[in-house]
């Protein structure tokens, strides 16, 4: 299965890739959401975003919002992996239609625990 | 060591192999600290003076081991909503009455998934005499599952999103689960392998606990747990465990198992369960 790994941190994008490739997902890498919409456009094979909220071009809220408008991505999960943690952030996301909440710093667990919820791992 | 086996054993219930004692001095090297001891040592001492009650509790506490998490594995929750709890009140309609008892709970995560799996897949049971009674061996957990209060850490475990905002308040860097779930639990403390004050219970959740105990303690921890479940009432146990136990049948319920006493009207009525191991 192929994740699209959105963070304007290279570092972070290496840990989160990390521990996706060890629940067996090939990723791929996207510097801000503007990137992230390209490399979603480019590969119709991508079964699952991993978005930072803050980044430059276009920050996670706005590449969240711009995926659910699109009738092609309706249903594509996508799970904002973020240091933002008020609960009216939370709420913020998923109401701009993001599927499950990663707050950084988090363990390799609880990411797999969130995917599970996705029923994106056995 | 031998005593802290002993203790470890009696109090808790605790089967620790021989060579796992590091265990032990690692955990209690914390204790001895927390009571101004200068050593485990000093600790083992005082103990064995009896009458320690607060420091015997709180080295209780430091020998269990707590983890756990919301949702944990997430499919016995599925089993739950979709077909364990439609069952049992298929059941008991007549009475609209239900007991789940949650032995173990730790810090609450695992009482407080069932209380809100309730709220939203079968809201039904709010309207009957629901009673979910979370219990555990170590004041310190019974304590945090009564205040329901969870760190960030905790809550980015297994708990949906959603779940989050809509059952907890958020409290600086802590969450809280709100006062009308928080009203759903009952918790006090018991010991698994003394007598236990509750009975007639329809399901028991007794999930990664037995793990912890020698065959003889795992013989206690389930006769009285059979002595607490009503007659055709349901026992859960953890996802990577298995009850041998021949006075248990076991049915399959999507990916979970679940046990009730043999010879009981409660096999029959899972239906579409397999008696066929996955
Ligand atoms: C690993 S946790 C499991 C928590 C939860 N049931 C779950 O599955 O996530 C084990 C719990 O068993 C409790 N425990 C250990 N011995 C016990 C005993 N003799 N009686 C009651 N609880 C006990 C510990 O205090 C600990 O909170
Ligand atoms: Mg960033």
């Amino acid at each position: 299965m192929r994740a699209l790994v959105i963070d304007d941190s290279k570092s972070m994008r290496l840990i989160v890739k990390r521990q996706l490739v060890t629940l067996g997902f090939d990723v791929v890498e996207a510097i801000h959401g503007r990137d992230g919409l390209a490399k979603l456009e480019a590969d119709a094979t991508i079964a699952v975003a991993l978005v930072d909220w803050n980044m430059p071009e276009m920050n996670g809220l706005e590449f969240v919002q711009a995926v659910r408008a699109d009738p092609r991505y309706q249903n594509l999960p996508m799970v904002m992996v973020t240091t933002e943690a008020e609960s009216e952030r939370v709420v913020q996301a998923l109401d701009a239609g993001a599927s499950e909440y990663v707050m950084k710093p988090f363990t390799p667990d609880d990411l797999r625990s969130k995917l599970e919820l996705l029923a994106l791992v056995p | 060591m031998n005593f802290l086996l002993a203790l470890a054993r009696d109090r808790a219930a605790l089967a620790i192999e021989p060579g796992q004692e590091y265990l032990l001095s690692c955990r209690l090297a914390g204790v001895a600290n927390q009571h101004k001891l200068a050593s485990v040592e000093a600790l083992v001492a005082r103990l064995r003076m009896g009458r320690a009650d607060a420091l015997a509790q709180d080295t209780v506490d430091a020998l269990t081991t707590n983890e756990t998490s919301f949702f944990r594995d997430i499919h016995p929750y599925d089993a739950l909503a979709t077909q364990i709890l439609p069952d049992l009140m298929a059941r008991r309609r007549a009475a609209r009455q239900l007991t789940i008892w949650c032995a173990a709970c730790s810090s609450g995560q695992e009482p407080y998934s069932v209380a809100m799996t309730i709220r939203e897949r079968v809201p039904e049971l709010l309207t009957w005499r629901l009673r979910i009674i979370a219990t555990d061996v170590s004041q310190a957990m019974v304590d945090r599952t009564r205040a329901g209060v969870f760190t960030q850490a905790e809550v980015n475990r297994g708990l949906p999103a959603r779940m989050l905002t809509k059952y907890l308040s958020q409290q600086g860097t802590e969450w809280q689960v709100r006062p009308e779930v928080r009203g759903m639990i009952e918790v006090q403390r018991t010991n698994l392998v003394e007598p236990q004050p509750m009975t007639g219970c329809d399901l028991v959740l007794l999930r990664n606990v037995l793990i912890y105990f020698d065959a003889a303690g795992k013989r206690r921890v389930l006769d009285r747990v059979t002595r607490a479940l009503a007659p055709d009432g349901l026992l859960m146990v953890g996802v990577s465990e298995t009850l041998f136990d021949d006075r248990y049948d076991f049915r399959v319920v999507g990916r979970t198992y679940v046990y009730s006493p043999k010879g009981t009207a409660a096999a029959p009525a899972l239906r579409g369960a397999s008696q066929e191991k996955p």
